[in-house]
Parts: structure tokens; sequence; C-alpha cells
């Protein structure tokens, strides 16, 4: 059985600036999103308990190749990369079209994991769509995975309740972010990860057109104002006095 | 007429969609209509808010399988007629918007924090690059999926005119077996309502969590945490997490201890009225977004504030 993890490579977060309101994404070097990683280490827990394969997919532009390495590196067996420059900040339709069309060229897959959300966009929809492509059934927000054969046991984590599920495979699952500590691979795997098996596939391959018209138009992104005085506190003297003229305390 | 849509599952959150759907209608024309999925209750509570109100009663439609709900969500909103659907942005809610604008093929928007109507258009905002930035952003498909960040929106008030109508539709037989449902053991804080916040993260040591405490009652307040603190170290219950994926709180003041202040935590906290924030490093970010900023070990100042507040 083939286990299928997505994972996105998103800039470096803690890297981006923000100038006159507007983020600096320019020169931000890439990374693949957080919450993938914890997807891709259940994935590697799951294949070294079940003695399956794990493929990691992705679509992005040409960078993907080298920021994919890491999964390669921490436990993926094989890469399925959609590669074209013109898939920076693409929507969320799109990219569920490219990676359904991707693992629909992988034979045998039993489940296909997702980070509960991506690094930049977090907008938690690229599972759910992927899934509807598919014909397949889901769950979102796992906090645990189990396989016994042609089925798995979920848990599915919602804000007040925790669901245990059975579900027929294949089944696409969405991880919670922070359910699993990913491994940082070792150098030696690094450097095998340049040799792992890698299928790189355009866009004509996939026989997916970009639509001129897109679903979603962005008319502006900008950091919110801020306005705070920024003094410096020197002593838990200071602290008080300073809680004191605010009036949360001896009120 | 084509109309909004709108559905969750919580009773709570049905009535903010509702308030946000009133928005649009006024500034659109549409009018709407809800739906609720085998809950008596709530379909009656809905009928009391004024909503004409659509009720699927099927037992074999489970909600915990997101393709079923879907469906039914799908087939509603084309025996009424709509054109947008509104769903809340909890976890049910994010994750059946997806999947129902795959098959409505609609352009989606989740976790929209606020909305309004410019040229018969719904302009939503958003938290971008993970909160860094608020993104407005509006749906070009003639189908639209919106889903609501929670407590983004107030509920709505009683208005009269409420209907009830039944409506029934096809379903096919599900590949999800709930074994089980536990409710999690929540507290009965509530962060977002607190005024006063002590939020602690990850340079805290377990040991302190007492004197944190200790310093919330002292001033009145309430403790809260970073997101590691509940779900790595597991300190605190996720319930007091601040954040993206945690609460967006907007208390009086807000006293953040040993947290480093990446974009996935300030969003959370950044609505503040006055910020203090302690942290032994002085290049810490948190301290960049604070009133008040002291460059100090936590081990030292938390005993000697305990003391200077009385304990
Ligand atoms: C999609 C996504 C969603 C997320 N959602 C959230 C969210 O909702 N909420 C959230 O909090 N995080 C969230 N995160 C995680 C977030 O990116 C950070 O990892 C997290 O906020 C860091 O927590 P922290 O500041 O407590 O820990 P750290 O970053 O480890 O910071 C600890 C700080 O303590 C200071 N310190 C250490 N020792 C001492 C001492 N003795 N005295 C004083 N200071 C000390 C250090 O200088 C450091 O600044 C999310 C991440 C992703 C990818
Ligand atoms: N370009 C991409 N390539 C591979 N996986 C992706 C891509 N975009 C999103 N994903 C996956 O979909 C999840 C949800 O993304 P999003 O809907 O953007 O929040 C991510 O956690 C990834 O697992």
């Amino acid at each position: 059985m083939n286990i299928v993890v997505a994972m996105k490579q998103v800039p470096d977060l803690q890297q981006v600036r923000i100038k006159n309101r507007e983020p600096v994404i320019e020169g931000v070097p890439f990374t693949l999103g957080i919450i993938d990683k914890n997807a891709l280490e259940a994935g590697v827990q799951l294949k070294e308990a079940a003695g399956s394969n794990l493929i990691v997919v992705s679509a992005g532009n040409e960078e993907v190749e080298e920021t994919i390495k890491e999964a390669l590196a921490a436990g993926a067996d094989e890469a399925y990369l959609v590669l074209d420059d013109k898939l920076d900040g693409m929507e969320s339709s799109l990219t569920a079209s490219l990676l359904a069309a991707t693992i629909q060229k992988i034979d045998d897959v039993g489940l296909v994991l997702f980070g509960e959300g991506s690094g930049d966009n977090y907008s938690g929809q690229v599972g759910s769509r992927v899934a509807e492509i598919l014909g397949l059934p889901q769950v979102g927000y796992v906090s645990k995975i189990e396989l016994d054969g042609t089925v798995a046991r979920i848990t599915r984590s919602l804000e007040d309740c925790e669901e245990l599920l059975e579900v027929q495979l294949p089944v696409v699952v969405t991880v919670m972010g922070g359910i699993n500590e990913p491994r940082i691979p070792s150098v030696s795997q690094i450097l095998k990860a340049g040799r792992k098996p890698k299928e790189i596939l355009d866009l004509d391959d996939l026989d997916i057109e970009i639509a001129e018209d897109k679903k979603i138009s962005t008319l502006s992104n900008l950091a919110p104002e801020t306005d705070r005085k920024r003094v410096a506190v020197k002593s838990v003297t200071e602290l008080i006095t300073v809680l004191q003229a605010e009036g949360f305390v001896g009120r | 007429m084509a109309g909004i849509l709108i559905y969750s599952e919580k009773s709570k959150l049905a009535l903010e969609l509702l308030t946000a759907a009133r928005l649009i209608a006024k500034g659109t024309g549409l009018n709407i209509k809800i739906l609720c999925i085998n809950s008596d209750k709530q379909a009656e509570e809905m009928v009391a808010q004024g909503a004409e109100t659509y009720h699927i009663k099927e037992q074999n439609l489970n909600l915990a399988d997101t393709a079923a709900v879907a469906s039914a969500l799908q087939q509603a909103a084309g025996k009424l007629d709509a054109s947008i659907v509104i769903l809340s942005s909890n976890r049910r809610g994010k994750e059946l918007s997806g999947r129902l604008a795959q098959k409505l093929d609609a352009g989606c928007l989740s976790d929209v924090t606020s909305l309004q109507v410019k040229d018969g258009k719904v302009q939503c905002a958003r938290n971008a690059l993970g909160g860094a930035t608020i993104a407005t952003q509006q749906i070009e498909t003639d189908m639209q999926v919106i889903a609501l960040a929670p407590r983004s929106f107030e509920p709505a008030g009683l208005q009269d005119s409420g209907s009830l109508k039944e409506m029934a539709i096809e379903i096919e037989s599900s590949l999800i077996k709930v074994l089980e449902s536990r409710s999690k053991a929540g507290d009965a804080a509530d962060i977002e309502a607190a005024d006063i916040l002590v939020v602690v993260g990850q340079g805290m040591e377990q040991g302190d969590m007492v004197l944190a405490e200790s310093i919330a009652r002292a001033l009145g307040g309430e403790i809260a945490c970073s997101k590691p603190v509940a779900t790595d170290k597991k300190w605190l219950p996720e319930d007091r997490i601040v954040g993206l994926s945690g609460k967006k709180c907007k208390p009086q003041l807000a006293i953040i201890l040993g947290i480093s202040g990446q974009v996935q935590f300030n969003v959370g906290i950044r609505d503040a009225n006055t910020i203090i924030a302690i942290n032994n490093d002085e290049n810490a970010y948190i301290l960049q977004m604070a009133d008040y900023a002291m460059v100090a070990d936590l081990k030292e100042v938390l005993p000697e504030l305990n003391k200077a507040l009385g304990y």
C-alpha cells in the first residue's frame, strides 16, 4: 500500500519583514509548512508500522525540488512534484486539482495525509477539496491514526469533543498541528535524500489548464497598524508603578 | 430569488452567521435561509430568531461524515436557490467548507473575521501569512462559500416572522462509523471574556506556573498560554491557547511571560489595550509589540512580582 503526504513549500514566515505595512517576501528562503511536517511524521510512523511506501506530493515553483529534499531525508521514499513557476501564489482550488491529478497517477493509495492548514495560507481547504475530487471519505483535525487491514481507526479532535471513527480505506486525513514531534534527519539521511526517486510533472502531464478567471481576488494585504508605547521597564518596582498608573492594581 | 444559506451544527455559531447574513442581505437584497440538521431544538431556536428555517431530519445523516454533510448542503443550496453559503469556521465548519466549495465549484474563504458589501460584492477580511497581515479578499464565482471565524460577529437578536419547513434529501451509505465520542474536559474559564490575561509561554518553567496563576488571581485575571504550552507541554488545556489556531483576545491588559512573539501567537493578542511583556532575550519580537517591555529572567521576576502583589 502507498501512503501519500501532501506538503507545501512556503516562505519562512519568521523571516518575512513588514515595510510600510507591506510584507516583504522577496529573498525569503522557502521551507516546508510546520504542520505539513507533522503530517509527514505521521506518515513515516505508519509506514514503519505497516511496511508501506511513503510518497510525498507537492505543487509549486521550481524551487520545490530543492525544498522537498528535507521530506525525503525525514522518511519519504519518493516524491511526485508538479513544478512550474506560474504556480506561485496559486489558489486552493487549483492546488487541489493538481494534487488530485497527481495522486491519481499513484497506484494502490490507502491513505492521503494533509496538514490542517498550510504555513502561509492556513485556509484548511486543500485537503477537503482533494477528498471531494477523488471521491474519498475524509477526516479532519486528526490527533491519532491506526491502520488495521482495510480500515483505519482515526481520532478527530474537535473544540469540545473527540470522535473515534472507523473508516474504510482509502481515506483522506488532515492532521492537527503538534500531534507528533517531527524527526530531524541525520546528515547521512540528507545525503541519501538526493538519490531518492523523484517524478517531476508539468502541467501538460496532468492535462490541467490554469483558468484565466480567478475564483478569489485579493484587494489588499497589509499588516495591521500598531501603536504601542514601547516603554522599557527596568525593575519589578517600576512594573508595579506602571500597573498602578494604568489602574490595574490598587483600584 | 437567489438567497443566502447558513448552517452550523452549533446554535450559538449559527446565530453569529445570521448576524453576518443580515449584513450581506442588506447590501445585496438576497434573502436568508437557515438549515438545521437533526436538531429540533436548534430548529425551534432559529425560528424564534425570525429565521426562515429548513430542517433535514435524516437519522442516517452522520455529522462526522464531512462528505455526507457537504452533499446535504449542496442539495439544500440547490433546492433553495442559494448563491452564498455561510458556515462557521470552527473545525467542523472549516473542514466542511472546502468540500462543499469543491462540490459547488465555488470560491471559498475561511476564517473570515469581518466583512462588508461593496457594489454587491462581499469583501472579506482574513488573516494571511500566519497572521502577519490581514488580507481583504472577495469571491468571484457565482457560488460562494464563506466560513466565518467564531465570535467575529455578535449572535443575532430576536426577530419575528420565523418559519419552519422540513426538507428531504438523498443520502448515500456512509464509509465512516462513529465508534465513540467523548467530550473534552474543558474548564470554566473564558479567556476571551477576561479583562486581564496573564499569558505564559515556553520561557516558563513548570514549577513557576503556580506563580503565574497567583499573579493572575491577584490581578483578577485569567491565565492563558501560547500553543506549545498546551499542545506539547500540556500544562494548560487547549482552550487557553491564544493565537491563530487558538483564541483572539481583546483584554484591557495582557501580561506576556516568556513568549517569543511569533506571528501566529501575536494575532491572538494584538488587540489588547495594554501589553506588558517580560522576556530575557532583548531581541524577542514580543518586546516590540509591548507598551511596557521588561528584559529580565522570569525565574527572578516572578517571585518578586508575586510578592509585590500581596502574596
Ligand atoms: C499554522 C500555525 C498555527 C499556529 N497557531 C498558534 C497559536 O494559535 N498560538 C500560538 O501561541 N502559537 C501558534 N503557532 C506556533 C507559533 O509559531 C510558535 O511556535 C509559538 O507561538 C511559540 O511559543 P512560545 O513563544 O511560547 O515559545 P518560544 O518561541 O520557544 O519562545 C519562548 C520565549 O521565552 C523566552 N525565555 C526563555 N527563558 C526565559 C526566562 N527564563 N525568562 C524570560 N524569558 C525566557 C525566550 O527568550 C523566548 O523568547 C502556530 C504555528 C503554525 C504553523
Ligand atoms: N502547493 C501544495 N503542495 C502540496 N500540498 C499542499 C499545497 N498546498 C496545500 N497543501 C496541503 O494542503 C494542506 C492545507 O492547505 P491550505 O488549504 O492552504 O490550508 C497543507 O497543510 C498541505 O498538506
